[in-house]
Order: structure tokens, then sequence, then C-alpha cells
């Protein structure tokens, strides 16, 4: 199969990780859903670094992020749609 | 195809098996370090390993101290010891503590000889071990006989997609044939700790995994925090690598126990196991010398790194397996990689296919294969040390 942009682990899961490099504003992402190998496209809005968090729906202030399925912190400043999500948007809850 | 039904091992005096035949040079102090360095200098194939502690500690410090020294003297991959300390008494103790093995040991103190007395004797019983210690010959040994610990470095996003699930699939491939493994890292499961006491294989492992946890939390992150420790963790390699929360850190860190492995005991640090063939968890540092060194000190033998960034760690006395999943790190850090699984993140190759691979690297280092970090040199020998000196 074509290689894919980014991976999710879950169902569940509001953000994917970018497995390649060279990804730019605009370019069509091909996503695997890793639990059940199912495929979507998403379109990015902005460059995001291979290994960074895309945002596949609208993210808002205080909203919970679930990645593998599991609350990994919440939204501190809202993100939509293929945007980058990483620590200038997203927060532990812990310590 | 590499079998991984068995590989070529030293087997020891107590029956456990190693994978390197070291002659060891073991400062029981920090002071003792240069005397241990001018045996190794001096008599060829034989390994010092410095380190910074062993005065004036006290309590559960002193315990861990002594546990960690003595397990590394006692580990299999070590086929006999010189200890050096500055005085007879903690000397001894170090000693005593190795040849509980059955392993050839000799102490050495340098009050009232002096540095150069005690390196001179000390290399002519260095020399005698290394005469035979070079005679001993590899012999074919079950899997089982294998303890590969695993501990996670530089992770980024990629660690928890590719390189942690392969450390996972080796697990769940070689658990069942009766390896001992080990798994840690206490503070790197905040925000997975419920997922981790689930994977305990009896009530009592689960809750007692938990209070381990708690009493980190409370105790040292509690106790000491200035922050919401965002600046440590995630690291700042971590997060050049995507992650953002240390949850996020915590589920890609779990990944490295695969999905049908089940804890069976709880250790404290530099604890050996005790309960037979299986996995366990280890309290213990998230810093990967730390780590890597406890685990050692437990008395595994082969130890699974999987990186995202580019961690580039090693130890003295145990090889360290190093994969990555991300192509970058395979691309701009090549010399220090012993396995890409970036196949994962193409969908070219299977979790499975790539704990076949782990499991194959394994065996084929246990057999003598260098490791990536063996070849460049990294021994990395550090001591979680607890608290300040008396």
């Amino acid at each position: 199969m074509t290689a894919p942009h980014l991976l999710v682990h879950s169902r569940k899961d509001n953000v994917g990780v970018i497995v390649v490099e060279g990804v730019e504003a605009d370019m069509e992402l091909l996503c695997v859903v890793t639990e059940d190998d199912t495929d979507f496209t998403i379109t990015a809005r902005q460059a995001i670094p291979i290994g960074h968090k895309i945002a596949l729906d609208d993210l808002t202030d205080g909203e919970t992020v679930l990645k593998y399925g599991e609350d990994i912190g919440r939204m501190i400043a809202d993100a939509k749609t293929g945007e980058h999500v990483h620590v200038h948007n997203l927060k532990t809850k812990r310590w | 195809m590499v079998n991984t039904e068995s590989f070529f091992g030293y087997r020891r005096e107590n029956g456990r098996v190693g994978v390197r035949n070291h002659v060891v040079i073991l400062p029981v102090d920090d002071i003792s370090n240069a005397a241990a360095e001018a045996v190794a200098n001096n008599i060829k194939g034989t390994l010092a390993l410095p380190h910074a502690y062993g005065r004036l500690q006290f309590g559960e410090d002193l315990e861990l101290f002594f546990r960690t020294i003595i397990g590394t003297g006692a580990n299999p991959n070590v086929a006999a010891v010189v200890v050096i300390g500055i005085e007879p008494g903690w000397t001894g103790r170090v000693v005593d503590g190795i040849a509980a093995t059955g392993k050839p040991v000799t102490g050495f103190s340098i009050e009232k000889n002096g540095d150069i007395a005690t390196v001179a004797a000390a290399a002519r019983q260095a020399k005698e071990y290394v005469h035979w210690a070079s005679e001993l010959r590899r012999e074919e040994c079950p899997i089982s006989d294998l303890w590969i610990s695993t501990k996670c470095g530089e992770s980024d996003t990629t660690s928890g997609c590719g390189a942690n699930p392969a450390v996972g699939a080796m697990y769940d491939k070689l658990i069942p044939k009766g390896i001992h493994g080990v798994f840690g890292e206490t503070s790197e499961l905040t925000g997975a700790e419920h997922l981790c006491k689930a994977r305990a294989a009896s009530p009592e492992a689960g809750e007692k995994f938990l209070r381990t946890f708690q009493a980190y939390q409370d105790e040292v992150i509690e106790a000491h925090k200035t922050s919401d420790l965002s600046d440590s963790q995630p690291t700042k390699g971590n997060i050049e690598g995507g992650l953002s929360t240390i949850e996020e850190k915590a589920l890609g860190n779990l990944e490295k126990i695969g999905r049908d492995v089940r804890y069976i005991d709880v250790l404290e640090p530099a604890e050996a196991p005790a309960k037979g063939p299986g996995m366990y968890f280890m309290d213990s540092s998230s810093a990967a010398a730390e780590c890597v060194t406890l685990m050692a000190a437990g008395g595994f033998t082969v130890h699974t790194f999987p990186t995202g960034q580019g961690n580039i760690i090693g130890h003295p006395i145990v090889p360290v397996v190093k994969l990555t999943a991300n192509p970058r790190t395979v691309r701009t850090m090549s010399e220090h990689i012993d396995l890409d699984v970036s196949g994962i993140l193409r969908r070219e190759m299977t979790i499975a296919e790539s704990g076949d691979a782990l499991a194959e690297m394994c065996v084929r280092t246990a057999n003598g294969r260098a490791t990536a970090a063996e070849a460049l040199g990294h021994r990395e020998f550090v001591m979680t040390k607890l608290y300040r000196s008396a």
C-alpha cells in the first residue's frame, strides 16, 4: 500500500502523528488508523515536522486531547483541523 | 533466519548465563577510581568501572549503593572481579557479595599500602583472571537462560508508533519461551499508571506497582518540584521530536510491554528478580544510564533500547541494542542504530515482524555480535543516589 503521511493509534483519537518529512501547508495527507488498518485523508493547514501531531478535528481551548484512545492533556488554545498540536497549545494535566 | 530457541553464552558457577566475558576492575568508592583505572591500563582485557559514589552514604541510599555495585560484579556477563577500595571494611562487603555467585573475586584496599603497591598487587591478580577467563568457552544454552531488559530514551512520537511496540512484540514472543524481562521508568508512567496497574499478573503485583508509583510521586516529585516539570518531562529532545506531555510519553513508553505480557512482581531499584521467569517492573530512574545500570545490577544481560531522536547510550558490561522507527534518525545517526524498524511507519513492516527482527538481533548480540554502543565505546555506568550523604 501507499506509505501513509500520518498514523493514528485509535479511532477515538483527535490527533495523529506525522510520520514523513516535508509536510507543508495545503498538502493532502493519507492517514492510517493502526488499530484497525482503516484510512482517510486530511489536509494540512501548515508545515508540520515529522513526529509532530496534527489536529484531526477542530479542537478548542480546554478540550481533552486523546491519543492511544487515552487522555494526554488539555488544549490551552484553539487548533483547527489540520493544524499543528504541540506544547504551544497542549499542556499536561499532571504535576 | 536466526534461531531464537537458543544462544551461545558463558555458563557461570551459579548456573546463570552471561553473553560477555569481562574481567572487571571495580572501585568501591570515588577515590579508588584512579587505582582501578591504572590496573585496567596495565592489564589488557580488563575493564575498570569508575563511578562517583561510595563514601558516607547511609540508610536506604547505602543499601542501594551496595546492591548496585555488588549486582554489577555478580552479573553473569562478568567472569571475574578485582575490587579496590580505600579501606578493607566495605571492600570486603563488596567482595563477599560478589563471591556468593561462586565467581572468582579478590579485594584490595589502599590504606597502609598506597596506590602504587595496591595497583601492582591488583594488576598481578587481574592478569591471572585474564588468563583464566580467556580460556572459557561459549556453550549452547536454551533461550530461557536469556535475561532481557528494556528502557527507551530520547523518545519521540515514532517511539510509540514503532520502536516501542517492536520491543513489546519481542517480549510477547520470548516471554512465553521462559526468558526474564524487566521494564521500569517509574516517572515516565505518569498518565499511564492505570493501564500499567492493569497489566499485572496478580492483584498483589498491581497494588505493589501502584504503591511504588504513588510513593515516587509523593516523596520525589511533590517534595521537590518547583514547576510543572515541563522543562524536564518531556525532555527538550522529546519535545523536538513532537511529544507534548508526560501523559503522551508514558502511553508510548508502555508500548514496550506488548499486548500479552503480564508482570509478576515489582522490584526495588537494582534488585534481582526472584519469582522465576517472566516480566518484572523495576522501580527506577527514567534517566537512561541510571536505569540501564540498575537493570544490569539486577542481573539482566542484554538490554533493548528503543529511541526516537537518537539516544546514544551504552553500558560497560551489558550490550545495549539500539532500535528506532524514525527515518530521520536512521539517516542522520546510523552508526548508533542496531535495528531499523522505520518500515513500520511506511506500513512495509508489521509490528510482529519487527518483534521477530528484534528477537533475532537480541540472540545475535547474545552470541557475541558487538552492538553499535560497544563498537563506539559507550560505557555509561551511573549509579542512582537517593539523597545527600552523611
